[in-house]
């Protein structure tokens, strides 16, 4: 096993259909809420600026939603704190009108939607309505896309010693895509890590050699749907809503699996 | 500033393009300044343009255990895996540190959305065609993952995917991990393919030439786009203390625009002053700059406002007009550029330029000339003001 790096989650940002900030997450994770009925559609994303929040895609208003939630609990300023942005699929309802409008009629590609469908378009859209300038990324690992970008994100904030904010996020699957993808509702939650220092949840993370099982989905299965990622991220959720020391084991390759400590 | 890091040893490398297959054919084709752009042959409806494409890519089949992987972007990764003996290297390296202490970072833009597209055009009855009914190919990890299978890695494995900076980001993160005692060794690279997506939306853009294009000329007017798979193999300098290092890494946002460069470049100055102090090197000290140089107007106009902060002995090029623009991959490739580059004593020339911009003329080489160097840099910027720079230097003399 890796010597054990460590730590601090200072801030915690999350939507999901029915729940659109982690408050609410929480309280429905602890018993003492449910769904809200009347909750909207689509995340606020009110961090960005209103001409780019309409036209930004699905997956950015829900990436900076919970990313802007994170830094505000934590109180950082999001200029700069390094961001790094992981979803299994990207911007799906993109992906299916782009491979839609190229097998019809390739030459009406809309120049607007070509480049809100790079996997780092969270990423951009971020940066340019908080200002950041440090380092910002956008990563994937398919179903180990939770655990791989989780591990970057603390990788980054331990060998820089700063505080880093990680997303990661899925939208629905639209189209003859969805029977690939599989990701049935949109979710995402927002982690901010600090290397060190007071404060928070204290997260322990290590390699150990052998590939955990995947989390059995126990809450909330219409968000987790088929998507291994989202599972993974309400599984530590209901973990730090609960605020008890837990432990938790994610796979992260053929070979190795995450190790979390939680420390309350 | 950062502090200074400790090099890694680049313990392996290759890289297949438009050039040909493996070093020796780049090598080759940057000494003597043959392209390897032609008429596009490629999208499935006309488009006017010139295009690096790989030769041989659909001949690359792969054996029948990796057949599931199957897709154009990952047969050119396995072409591009079999070459300078990477396989071999890759497998010494999980003989002395264990299969689990190897990490895998690989950046594409699109990976195999080629297929994806290609199941759009045969849908039957709505559905995914039954040869293409296969999940892990319609993923951006995609690439990752088949490499991960065909090599044997099972140490730490991730995308990543900020466009064109995808596969310099690459060297950065995987020396985090080896920093951190999480890794022993990593296997780096980039690997995308010629696709509808990339050749009709850049053309949406208008970012796209119909000639091969012309980077820091007075009259450039856009990118060629190509195809490449580029590796490298990290490892602590111990272990190679012959072979060349990566020196230091920058990473930066513009936080400006999601398709255009910040004007006065004001990332692209952040990155590189990230990777110097990395790297603990004088900007007078850089040899040779492997300059991002897509041949658009505007990036070529930004990126020439950091040539005078190096020394005019410092030579500088864009080799897209060797590969054109290969997206993804393009910080992997030019990265072994600039190996090449300090292993074998040559400038690339900057190819397709005949009348610089005088902004970058004092530092341009336009034709190919044998030079030491003993430090050079590769920048890659990309799509949503994403910023990498990344610092290379000689090992311990033999």
């Amino acid at each position: 096993m890796s010597t054990p790096f460590a730590l601090r989650i200072t801030g915690i940002g999350a939507w999901a259909p029915g729940a659109p900030d982690w408050q609410r997450l929480q309280a429905i994770f602890r018993g003492e809420a449910a769904t809200m009925e009347d909750a909207p559609a689509r995340p606020a994303g009110t961090i960005l600026p209103a001409a780019e929040r309409r036209r930004a895609p699905d997956g950015v208003r829900l990436a900076a939603e919970v990313a802007a939630q994170a830094t505000g609990m934590a109180g950082v300023d999001p200029a700069t704190v390094p961001c790094v942005f992981a979803s299994t699929h990207g911007e799906l309802a993109i992906t299916d009108y782009v491979c839609e409008t190229l097998a019809r009629s390739p030459l009406e590609l809309s120049p607007t939607k070509f480049h809100n469908s790079v996997l780092n378009a969270p990423a951009g859209y971020w940066t340019i309505a908080t200002g950041c300038t440090t380092a910002s990324s956008a990563v994937t690992a398919h179903h180990r896309s939770f655990a791989a970008g989780l591990l970057e994100a603390a990788a980054f904030a331990c060998a820089e010693a700063t505080p880093v904010v990680f997303a990661s996020c899925d939208v629905a699957s639209s189209g003859p895509l969805a029977e690939m993808t599989r990701t049935t509702l949109a979710f995402g939650m927002a982690l901010l890590l600090q290397p060190d220092g007071n404060g928070g949840t204290r997260l322990n993370l290590a390699l150990r050699p052998g590939a955990a099982e995947p989390v059995r989905v126990v809450t909330w299965p219409a968000v987790a749907g088929d998507n291994p990622a989202n599972a993974e991220a309400l599984a530590l959720l209901s973990l730090l809503a609960g605020a008890k020391a837990s432990n938790l084991r994610l796979p992260l390759s053929s070979g190795l699996s995450l190790d979390m400590e939680i420390e309350p | 500033m950062p502090e200074r890091i400790e090099p890694l040893a680049i313990a392996a490398c290759s890289a297949t393009s438009a050039l040909g297959h493996g070093l020796a054919a780049q090598l080759e084709a940057l000494r003597s300044g043959r392209g390897g752009l032609r008429a596009n042959d490629f999208s499935s409806a006309p488009l006017e343009c010139r295009i690096g494409r790989v030769a041989g890519v659909e001949d690359a089949a792969l054996p029948a255990p990796l057949a599931h992987w199957d897709c154009r972007n990952n047969r050119l990764a396995w072409l591009g895996l079999r070459q300078d003996g990477l396989m071999g290297a890759v497998a010494g390296a999980i003989d002395r540190h264990g299969a689990t202490r190897v990490a895998l970072i690989l950046g594409t833009s699109t990976a195999s959305i080629g297929a994806t597209e290609d199941a759009y055009r045969r849908l039957d009855h709505g559905h995914f065609p039954e040869d293409l009914q296969r999940p892990e190919i319609h993923t951006p990890h995609s690439l990752a993952a088949f490499v991960a299978d065909a090599t044997g890695i099972e140490g730490p494995a991730l995308t990543i995917s900020t466009a064109c900076s995808s596969s310099a980001k690459v060297f950065a993160s995987a020396e985090r991990l080896i920093r951190l005692g999480l890794a022993d060794a990593a296997l780096v690279g980039g690997v995308d393919t010629l696709c509808d997506s990339v050749l009709f939306g850049f053309h949406s853009l208008e970012l796209v030439s119909r000639q091969a294009c012309r980077p820091f000329d007075a009259q450039r007017d856009g990118i060629s786009i190509g195809e490449a798979a580029a590796f490298a193999l990290l490892e602590r300098v111990d272990v190679a203390p012959h072979a060349p290092r990566l020196l230091g890494h920058g990473e930066s946002s513009d936080a400006h625009h999601m398709s255009t460069p910040h004007p006065e470049g004001r990332g692209a100055q952040a990155a590189l002053d990230d990777a110097l102090a990395r790297a603990g090197v004088d900007v007078d000290a850089v040899d040779y700059v492997n300059l991002h140089g897509t041949a658009t107007p505007k990036n070529d106009e930004v990126e020439a406002k950091l040539l005078p902060r190096f020394a005019t002995r410092t030579r500088a090029s864009s080799t897209k007009g060797f590969t054109g623009h290969t997206l993804g991959a393009a910080g992997a490739l030019e990265a072994v550029f600039a190996l090449l580059a300090i292993e074998h004593g040559i400038v690339p020339p900057n190819l397709g330029c005949s009348e610089p911009m005088p902004e970058a003329a004092p530092w341009l080489a336009l034709q190919p000339s044998p030079r030491r160097v003993d430090v050079a840099l590769s920048n890659s910027f990309g799509f949503g003001g994403n910023n990498a720079c990344l610092v290379f230097g000689r090992g311990a003399a033999a």
